[in-house]
């Protein structure tokens, strides 16, 4: 047999369906590889081999007792560390849950198996999912299989990265800012925001609700489309899900990848014009345009004006709500608690808790999010930051009377070196510059390798009207028909 | 001149519930002030009779029936608990000694 850990997700499910391999054959061959090579990416947080190789067990039983099951049974996929998982640790990334094995599935997770594909494990991530490198991780930055001394993207670089390393053909990650699709352009791999309330945030460790969205992580886009599918639709258990099906995505992405987007209109957004961003990006980048106009679309530039604001509105609203959201963690109910020596008060133990659980980065939101929220500051900061969002809303809803959806470079620069970021927290929260209008107004986002700056790999980004993810996946397949797909160097 | 002081920054860090450090209070006051000057230019548009948006989907009221469904045992519930007891979150004293006395 032919490595299996070198296919896609869609090759590995034939297999399994046609019997020509094991679900425990596939789990084994990834978990070799992670174990051969995660020492020099650490793209795992928790490997969980017993479960892992328990459910493929499963999925080869009921498919010899002639079970139908479904389009991606046995396929092997890591998880990010931001979702819960009944029994297996749970960290976010963070020391303040460590050890902590939470007593529930996530809606998401509960999908997964539902599906019959094999949780490997948990990837790393940038703290409670805030950062664009992994290196705000409590436990370690993960790196770029491209180049292991360069950042992965983030906050899910440990899901980017276990795909461009081999050690999983698919993956979940969450994005609030980027936090999908800048891991997956910075690591040549396919990555997609779903519209927000298209897939449920229950079990989802909150950040920033009102943001917050979890999605697929691939190596192709078609596999990032079936991964959707699986995972996305109406949950009860989330009141801000949306009762609506899901698009056929999976159809859209076989109709791109005929590589056929006559009719189609795609708009440059003016103000991603080139300020910011690297040039090797924008040429690359271009030249991935010229490529969606052979292929039949038409392309024309549109004025999106308060996208420039997206970044400072957005730097308000998440850091605002994750002060609030993270006010759970007071070494209560779960997780870290510090200091109490029988002397101290509830209010001392808390503090020293935080002080103790928290990185520098949270820390940081933290406050940053009581200011803009404290009286005084209110109307200045957080409620001038939401009237921002009103018009960024505004500015895409224009847009899309004119065009099917709109384009951009995922990130404004390829993959950076280690540290070269981390002094500046403000310097890191730009990598997130063409990433959040999308996540402000709540439409669905993909970002696709479209080609190579300097040897790293650079990612294209489709925006798409809320609940039209379909249109994205159509684009995206379209362009990776014709580029092809990105293999970083062996590691 | 400086968004925020030193001495602002201790506040937040209390009202946060944050025992920061010294060095770190030197270090964050910095820092937040860079990240509020940056976020401060959402003050130049022109919003005052733009309303504000919270959420992209539009909320409303999520009900269902009121029924039993499954959740979790009290053991489940406490099971990541830093201190229980009598199936209850035990925690550190709330009220001051002299109060409590």
């Amino acid at each position: 047999m032919t490595d299996v850990t070198a296919m896609t997700a869609t090759q590995i499910a034939g297999l399994v369906a046609t019997g020509a391999a094991s679900a425990v054959e596939v789990t084994q061959a990834h978990l070799d590889r992670i174990a051969a090579v995660d020492g020099r990416v650490n793209a795992f947080l928790h490997v969980d081999t017993e479960g892992a190789l328990a459910a493929a067990r499963d999925i080869d039983a009921r498919r010899a007792a002639g079970e139908e099951l479904g389009p991606l049974a046995g396929v092997p996929v890591a998880v990010k560390d931001v979702l819960t998982t009944k029994g297996v640790p749970t960290t976010v990334g963070s020391k303040i849950l460590e050890g902590w094995r939470p007593p529930y599935d996530s809606t998401i997770v509960e999908r997964l198996r539902a599906a019959g594909t094999v949780m490997l494990g948990k990837t790393n991530m940038d703290e409670f999912a805030m950062g664009s490198s992994t290196e705000y991780s409590a436990y370690g930055p993960s790196r770029n299989p491209w180049d292991t001394d360069r950042i992965p993207g983030g906050s899910g670089g440990g899901s980017a990265a276990a795909l461009a390393a081999y050690e999983a053909p698919l993956a979940i990650g969450s994005d609030t800012g980027g936090s999908i699709r800048q891991p997956g352009a910075v690591t040549g791999t396919v990555g997609a925001k779903p519209t927000y309330g298209g897939t449920s945030r229950y079990g989802l460790v909150a950040f920033s609700s009102s943001l917050d969205t979890p999605g697929p992580c691939a190596r192709t886009v078609l596999d990032a489309a079936l991964l959707h599918a699986a995972i996305g639709g109406h949950d009860p258990r989330d009141s801000t899900s949306i009762p609506a099906p899901v698009p056929d995505v999976v159809a859209a992405a076989k109709l791109g990848a005929t590589g056929d987007l006559s009719g189609v209109r795609l708009g440059i957004v003016t103000e991603f014009g080139g300020e910011g961003a690297e040039p090797g990006v924008m040429a690359t980048f271009r030249e991935a345009v010229d490529t969606l106009t052979k292929l039949g679309a038409e392309i024309v530039e549109i004025s999106c004006p308060h996208f420039r604001y997206a970044l400072p509105a957005y730097y308000l609203i998440a850091p605002s709500e994750c002060s609030s959201n993270l006010a759970r963690f007071d070494g209560v109910r779960f997780g870290l608690r510090t200091g109490d020596d029988g002397n101290r008060s509830l209010e001392e133990v808390m503090s020293l808790t935080r002080e103790a659980g928290f990185g520098p980065e949270v820390k940081r939101r933290i406050m940053l999010g009581t200011y803009a929220l404290s009286s005084g500051y209110y109307d200045a900061y957080y409620g001038q930051a939401q009237k921002v969002r009103t018009l960024i809303t505004r500015d895409f809803t224009a847009a899309f009377e004119r065009v099917d959806a709109l384009i951009s470079p995922t990130t404004p620069f390829v993959a950076f070196p280690l540290g070269a970021r981390t002094s500046d927290p403000y310097q890191m929260y730009l990598a997130d510059l063409f990433t959040i209008p999308s996540n402000l107004y709540g439409g669905p986002g993909i970002s696709v390798p479209c080609g190579l700056s300097e040897g790293l790999p650079v990612g294209l980004q489709v925006m798409a009207p809320t609940m039209a993810d379909d249109r994205m996946y159509r684009v995206a397949a379209a362009l990776e028909s014709a580029v092809g797909t990105f293999t970083p160097p062996a590691l | 001149m400086a968004a925020i002081s030193r001495e602002e920054v201790a506040h937040l860090a209390r009202l946060s519930r944050l025992a920061v450090t010294e060095e770190e209070l030197d270090t964050f006051a910095g820092q937040l002030d860079v990240i509020l000057q940056a976020v401060a230019q959402v003050g130049e548009v022109a919003a005052a009779d733009i309303p504000p948006t919270s959420h992209s989907v539009p909320l409303t009221n999520v009900l269902r029936e009121d029924v039993v469904t499954p959740c979790l045992t009290p053991e489940e519930a406490l099971s990541g608990a830093p201190d229980a007891e009598e199936q209850r979150f035990r925690v550190p004293r709330i009220l001051d000694e002299d109060v409590a006395s």
